[in-house]
């Protein structure tokens, strides 16, 4: 491509541009047109909606958890109030936010709509979805307002099935529950992108956001229903008393272990890889180039899949896997940090020589690079064996993957709900404001995490509610980080609402990008497109987008 | 701006909607599918994804099976001998035909002939109740010797099968335990298998119903073929099944 010599650096006039008449969001009236609609956008917005009422329950309990872990004595709550406050604040950021946050809500708005479809292939199966994924998270609403659970969201066992008297079986159907929602997420993405990609809508001129989607199903698909089997087994053995992970019964806890993290494991690439499709959309629409190595970084997302299937065991270091495996299953896992490492090169990559431009969007995804890279080079840390060994079940642990997951993914989330509200809603967010709310996040997120990884090196253990005292200092930064945080999200829920209402109207391709989704109204109508587009060029293809005015074939919307 | 995305290949554009209109359009069509062909290949294919799930749904326990038999393997022989293979093989060749039945009655709806299909799905429903008929007597008969796991669950049997008629080897009391494991997973694998045909004949049930309609025997037929391959695929679940409870090994020795 031949993008690099020519950029556009102006962007459209916004004053002239006005909501279209009818859209997605006006077609039909009132709160039934939602509740039973087979439009992949309005459930995507049930979906958001839904998602951020836990996520913000979720980021309740990580308050309270910082809020405890201001001073070294056990002040706040008891031990076991402080276990149920982590094991509920990682069930739900984990299951009800972070496996379908960039999927189930930006996923199913926009993946039809980037390979020129009308709906996602199975609009039922997708509405179910969303109503499997409520049934789930009212059964986790129900474990926590009868008490809680205090396993962790890891139900380790014998611990989840003889040792404890909360409601473990409650939380584990909602987990199930919510495990076939995800499996009919992915199922319809991979039938959706097989079968209903537009004439000349080929594999490699797809958009990256649609092969990480890709990628994150097929985890969806293989891995959801090993975890479903598994909580299945948890259940019978606390309800019925048999014998399956309980050694005195001769069962084993470790392949409970096995079991678990063969999904769990390929699940934090559910979590991530979704996000790093929003990176690379991101990155290429604000350098206007398209994106370096885009065939390499389509791969590496098919690569990281398949790896996340072959490390799950590095979980287990410290739990009596044999000598041989762990080495084997250390060396995989060193793999993986390759085409990760792929993805954020051939991003900077992207940016080298771009027409850089810092909106909402860009911040986010800076923020996202270089905790990102933090998040993963930690992971290798901890993928070697003898560091392993030390630091496993410290803060270090926690350090890592929330640098990852909410350095990585929350970053990502939000990254792309920035970039796609003006297309979702048809209005523009305040940009200082958002700006600013960008900056807090990052300045919030390092003061929160990075004290945890000096805390985790020093020896202090993860999920005790007291420590030694001369711990203090570092958790008292970074409880104050969380604070920032807290004030970090919070200011994008209020001015997103804000702009609802009272946002400039965006226009169709306020931020000048090249996916089909830019070239339709905003919002869209229902059906998406008047007439099935043909695709003629490539995915971030810049120059042809500076020519569409004088090519396209106007027709009436 | 509009809402058309550049389209410079007008020619393939008209002898593609030219291509649409030939079909007669179904009432089943939907509107987001390009053609009838578009929706037939989804539907197949969201299909056979969901299989894949199923496969490793039943991965795990199958899994747990194969560990387990081979760090307890005594155990496993023996009480793997108290199930009966005549009424395991009776029940596979029950459900085999209940397949073939399945396999006559996609043909049926295929060419068309709705009393046919009516007849294939009832007779596959009839040898899908049968099945599960037997698997309740063998159920039954797991609960009289006591062989089901938790608090009643007898391992006398096993410590001492000579005051039982067994030709035996008495297992030691710890390895005696072990067999609860396997009965366990005996009813964990073939429970689940049962669920899922509990399922497939509701939905035969319902399919029965749309079919007396008339609403297969015009062209339509992609809930039957959809329905004959989970079918087919809960078949072969039993194909697997009953080799690794019922049959392999079950005298080491002998």
């Amino acid at each position: 491509m031949s993008a690099t010599s020519y950029t556009i650096v102006n962007l459209p006039d916004q004053r002239t541009a006005t909501l279209p008449k009818r859209s997605y969001l006006n077609n039909e009236d009132g709160l039934l047109s939602w509740l039973f609609t087979g439009d992949h956008k309005r459930i995507a917005i049930l979906y958001l909606i839904s998602i951020t009422f836990f996520f913000f329950i979720g980021g309740a309990f990580a308050g309270l958890i910082r809020l405890e872990l201001l001073t070294p004595q056990p002040d706040l709550v008891a031990s076991d109030t402080y276990n149920k406050f982590f094991s509920m604040h990682g069930i739900i950021m984990i299951f009800l936010f972070l496996v379908p946050s960039v999927p189930a809500t930006l996923g199913n708005f926009l993946i039809p709509i980037m390979i020129g479809a009308k709906d996602l292939a199975f609009p039922k199966v997708n509405l179910l979805s969303w109503y499997l994924y409520w049934i789930g998270g009212l059964f986790t609403l129900a474990a926590l307002v009868l008490g809680g659970v205090d396993t962790g969201w890891t139900f380790t066992t014998p611990l989840s099935t003889h040792y404890l008297n909360t409601h473990v079986v409650t939380a584990a159907t909602g987990v199930f529950i919510i495990g076939f929602s995800s499996i009919f997420t992915g199922l319809n993405f991979i039938v959706t992108i097989h079968r209903m990609r537009a004439p000349g809508m080929t594999w490699f001129r797809m958009p990256l956001f649609c092969w990480s989607n890709y990628a994150a199903s097929v985890l969806m698909v293989l891995g959801t229903p090993v975890l479903a089997i598994t909580l299945v087994l948890v259940a019978l053995e606390r309800l019925v008393g048999i014998g399956v992970f309980d050694p005195t019964k001769g069962g084993d806890p470790l392949l409970f272990q096995h079991l678990f993290w063969f999904y769990s494991h390929p699940a934090v690439y559910i979590m991530i890889l979704p996000g790093m499709g929003v990176i690379s959309e991101v990155i290429s629409t604000f350098s206007r180039k398209r994106v370096f190595g885009y065939t390499a970084v389509a791969f590496s997302s098919v690569a990281i899949a398949l790896f996340g299937f072959f490390v799950w065991a590095h979980h287990m270091f410290i739990m009596g896997v044999s000598n041989y495996s762990a080495l084997v299953f250390s060396l995989l896992t060193m793999l993986v940090a390759v085409p990760s490492a792929i993805k954020i090169f051939n991003w900077a990559f992207t940016l080298q020589k771009g027409s850089i431009t810092f909106e909402t969007p860009m911040l986010y995804a800076f923020g996202f690079l270089g905790l990102f890279t933090i998040g993963g080079m930690t992971g290798v840390f901890l993928g070697a064996l003898g560091m392993d060994i030390h630091l496993t079940e410290t803060y270090f642990i926690v350090a890592h993957f929330h640098f990852v997951m909410v350095g990585g993914m929350l970053m990502a989330f939000l990254a792309g709900i920035h970039f796609w509200w003006p297309k979702m809603t048809g209005r523009m967010y305040p940009e200082s404001l958002s700006k600013l709310a960008a900056v807090t996040t990052f300045i919030g997120f390092n003061l929160t995490f990075l004290p945890q990884f000096i805390l985790g090196y020093l020896g202090m253990p993860r999920r005790y509610h007291a420590y030694p005292p001369e711990f203090q200092v570092l958790n008292v930064l970074s409880t104050a980080g969380a604070t920032v945080l807290g004030v970090g999200y919070m200011l994008p829920l209020l001015y997103l609402a804000w702009s609802l209402k009272y946002g400039a109207i965006a226009g169709n391709n306020p931020w000048q990008a090249t996916g089909l989704e830019w070239q339709i109204q905003s919002p869209p109508l229902t059906e998406n497109f008047i007439e099935t587009p043909i695709v003629d060029h490539e995915a971030y293809d810049y120059e042809w987008l500076a020519h569409k005015t004088a090519q396209e074939v106007t027709t009436v919307g | 701006m509009d809402n058309a995305i550049v389209a410079t290949h007008p020619h393939t554009h008209e002898t593609a909607i030219a291509a649409e209109h030939e079909h007669v359009v179904l009432p089943q069509h939907r509107h987001h599918f390009e053609t009838q062909e578009q929706q037939r290949e989804a539907a197949t294919f969201g299909m056979w994804l969901f299989l894949l799930t199923e496969i490793m749904f039943f991965g795990g326990l199958f899994f747990a099976y194969l560990l387990y038999r081979n760090w307890y393997h005594d155990a496993f022989v023996v009480s793997s001998n108290q199930l009966s293979i005549p009424l395991g093989a009776a029940n596979t060749a029950i459900l085999i035909t209940s397949g073939f039945f399945m396999a006559l009655g996609v043909w049926a709806a295929e060419v068309k002939k709705q009393g046919l299909l009516v007849l294939f799905l009832v007779l596959t429903t009839v040898f899908g109740v049968a099945f599960l008929g037997i698997k309740a007597v063998e159920y039954h008969e797991k609960w009289e010797k006591h062989h089901i796991p938790g608090a009643s669950f007898d391992v006398s049997q096993f410590t001492n099968p000579q005051a039982y008629g067994l030709h035996e080897k008495p297992l030691a009391p710890d390895m005696a335990q072990k067999t609860q494991i396997f009965f366990f997973l005996y009813f964990a694998m073939t429970g689940m298998h049962a669920f899922h045909m509990v399922l497939g004949i509701g939905l035969l049930f319902w399919l029965t119903w749309r079919a007396r309609r008339g609403e297969f025997s015009a062209g339509y037929v992609a809930p039957i073929e959809n329905f004959g391959l989970y079918w087919h695929f809960v078949d072969i679940v039993w194909l697997f099944l009953f080799p690794l409870l019922y049959l392999i090994n079950r005298h080491p020795g002998s």
